[in-house]
């Protein structure tokens, strides 16, 4: 500190343009935002406001190429059968992924809230935060291995005698097929690994919230434990349970790689937008089909915030 | 503790059932480590026939993985590197102020996360289409360092909140100038939020492959190496070997970075994205 300030104090360089910025903070704040500013609106905006734009474009059935006029028909094709199939069976894969983390995820948010202590919580806090940051790639190949037709589970199956009920799960029609890495089954299983810790976290945040004075004001009232859960517990903790889907549903709506890596040869929506950009060269289409899931999440998240979901995140 | 009264301890079924749910998260990653030590090479058989450290050799003659990892890294301290200074610079302008349009950046800064990025991937694809600019490296750190400010953002932004405003003007009244306040207070004092925030952004972009594969064209970064490999399996032990490696990078600097953000604070504010 002391060698900054042997400057004589008039003297030192700089000092005219910091006590010019400080006499303006309107100024100052305009500098330090000015920049990300400008990345983010150009780089980021720019590009999204460009793609939104060519979904009113249109492609000419002939040529291939893209006619720069405005017309509503790339959004008109979104309702052909076939394309409002795989909007069907994406959401319907968000909801089911969203579901199951939750049943999950929920007595793995009550433990770390209501009994883990010390020690205990610190060890599952991390075990929870770890999986979020590692490698979302590596995360997908581990199930590749254990979905493998030769790989753990049918091993595993044969081995405790229930090979059995894997065949006949894989032969359920629809969410069944020739192996576990090529079926609904296992796509979903992944999407639900992938994205618990996104459903354990609110959760658990929520939990934390409840007064113990409440949940002892109902044992006092005289509910049995069962009640004070269903009555008193479950609805405070259901805005977390909201936030939570709000990631599980969003994540699973625009996740390409997963169903690419295990899954079965329909497509989700994700495949297709990448498709339609990149072999089809259908810019507007893969555009308008960009479009489904923001308008999706809009929704979502206007009824998520009904049920006190971003108080909870 | 609040919770601890009487000392009670869980039921044993939500016991089981947590500890279940744990095991579900990190037991798929053992297996991997297992893998890579297997002889079988043309399949994912279980279990493995026989164990072997031949993998690991192989894996480091091959320059293909050495040239991705290279871009890989070089792309990471790229937005690294623009994501600390466009993250800072917008922390300090966001943390006590209240100014028009102030609530908007703030989503602005946190949409390129929350939003599926398959959707920033597309538009600056095609952006990067309209506008004629070839792909190259430049083009994925464009891409990476977008999504990488929020990091830095969240992280220091936290910190200058903490931070007394009376120390700034402490530093005044003792005749520092705004540079020297900036050099002398302002930076030790955000020191290792930015650090921190620039280690999940480092690991963030070493990790990304979804807008990767829209900006990189020709080139591999390492997770497109491994999509290309895991949509196609060519040489399953190399695989796996690459994905040990991964796992042992993106962990090390998330430990290192939890205990950094709880020696520092207490509790962790780090790693919540």
């Amino acid at each position: 500190m002391a060698g900054a300030l042997q400057w004589p104090l008039r003297q030192r360089p700089g000092r005219r343009i910091s006590t010019a910025l400080l006499l303006r903070p309107k100024l100052l704040l305009a500098l330090l935002i000015l920049p990300p500013l400008l990345w983010l609106g150009v780089v980021y905006l720019g590009a999204m406001l460009a793609l939104l734009i060519q979904s009113f474009f249109s492609i000419d059935a002939f040529t291939g190429m893209i006619q720069r006029t405005f017309t509503l028909s790339t959004y008109a094709e979104l309702l052909r059968p076939a394309h409002l199939d795989i909007i069907l069976r994406t959401a319907a894969m968000a909801a089911a992924v969203t579901l199951a983390s939750a049943v999950i995820a929920f007595p793995i948010a009550y433990y770390m809230a209501r009994y883990a202590t010390g020690r205990t919580k610190t060890i599952f806090y991390l075990a929870v935060m770890l999986p979020l940051w590692s490698s979302y790639l590596v995360r997908v190949y581990a199930w590749k291995l254990i979905l493998a037709k030769e790989g753990i589970v049918t091993w595993l199956a044969g081995a405790l005698g229930v090979g059995s009920w894997l065949d006949a799960l894989l032969s359920v029609p629809v969410i069944g097929g020739a192996a576990l890495s090529v079926s609904y089954v296992g796509t979903f299983t992944v999407f639900v690994y992938i994205w618990l810790p996104f459903m354990i976290l609110p959760i658990q945040a929520a939990l934390e919230r409840i007064p113990q004075s409440l949940i002892e004001a109902s044992a006092d009232l005289g509910a049995p434990p069962h009640r004070t859960f269903r009555n008193v517990i479950l609805p405070l903790a259901f805005p977390g349970v909201v936030a939570g889907s709000i990631f599980t549903f969003s994540l699973t709506l625009g996740d390409y790689i997963i169903p690419q890596i295990v899954g079965s040869s329909r497509l989700f929506l994700g495949q297709v937008v990448y498709l339609q950009q990149g072999t089809a060269g259908n810019i507007p289409l893969a555009a308008a089909f960009c479009v489904v899931p923001i308008v999706v999440m809009s929704i979502y998240l206007s009824i998520a915030k009904r049920f006190g979901a971003f108080d909870a995140l | 503790m609040r919770y601890e009264v009487g000392g009670r301890s869980a039921p044993r079924t939500l016991t089981a059932a947590a500890v279940g749910g744990l095991l579900f998260l990190h037991l798929p990653l053992a297996l991997i480590l297992l893998y890579a030590f297997s002889t079988e090479d043309s399949s994912y058989q279980f279990p493995p026939p026989g164990l072997t450290l031949r993998w690991f050799g192989v894996a480091w003659g091959r320059q293909d993985i050495w040239d991705a990892l290279g871009l890989s890294l070089r792309v990471a301290a790229c937005s690294t590197s623009i994501a600390m200074l466009l993250g800072s610079l917008a922390a300090a302008a966001m943390a006590k102020t209240r100014f028009f349009g102030r609530e908007s950046i703030s989503l602005l800064i946190i949409l390129p996360i929350a939003l599926p990025g398959i959707l920033t991937g597309i538009s600056l694809r095609s952006a990067f289409n309209l506008a004629e600019i070839p792909f190259s490296t430049a083009t994925i750190v464009l891409g990476h360092a977008t999504f990488c400010v929020v990091m830095v953002y969240n992280n220091v932004v936290a910190r200058f909140r903490r931070m007394p405003s009376s120390w700034i003007e402490a530093s005044m009244d003792l005749g520092a100038d705004g540079f020297q306040t900036l050099r002398y207070v302002i930076l030790p004092n955000i020191a290792s939020a930015l650090l921190v925030g620039g280690m999940l952004a480092f690991a963030l972009s070493f990790d990304e492959v979804i807008v990767t594969t829209f900006t990189a064209g020709q080139q591999s970064t390492l997770p497109i190496w491994m999509l290309t490999e895991l949509v196609r399996p060519h040489q399953r032990p190399i695989t796996n070997v690459v994905a040990v490696f991964v796992i042992a990078v993106t962990f090390a600097p998330l430990v290192f970075a939890q205990l950094l953000t709880r020696r520092a604070e207490g509790a962790g504010e780090g790693g919540v994205r």
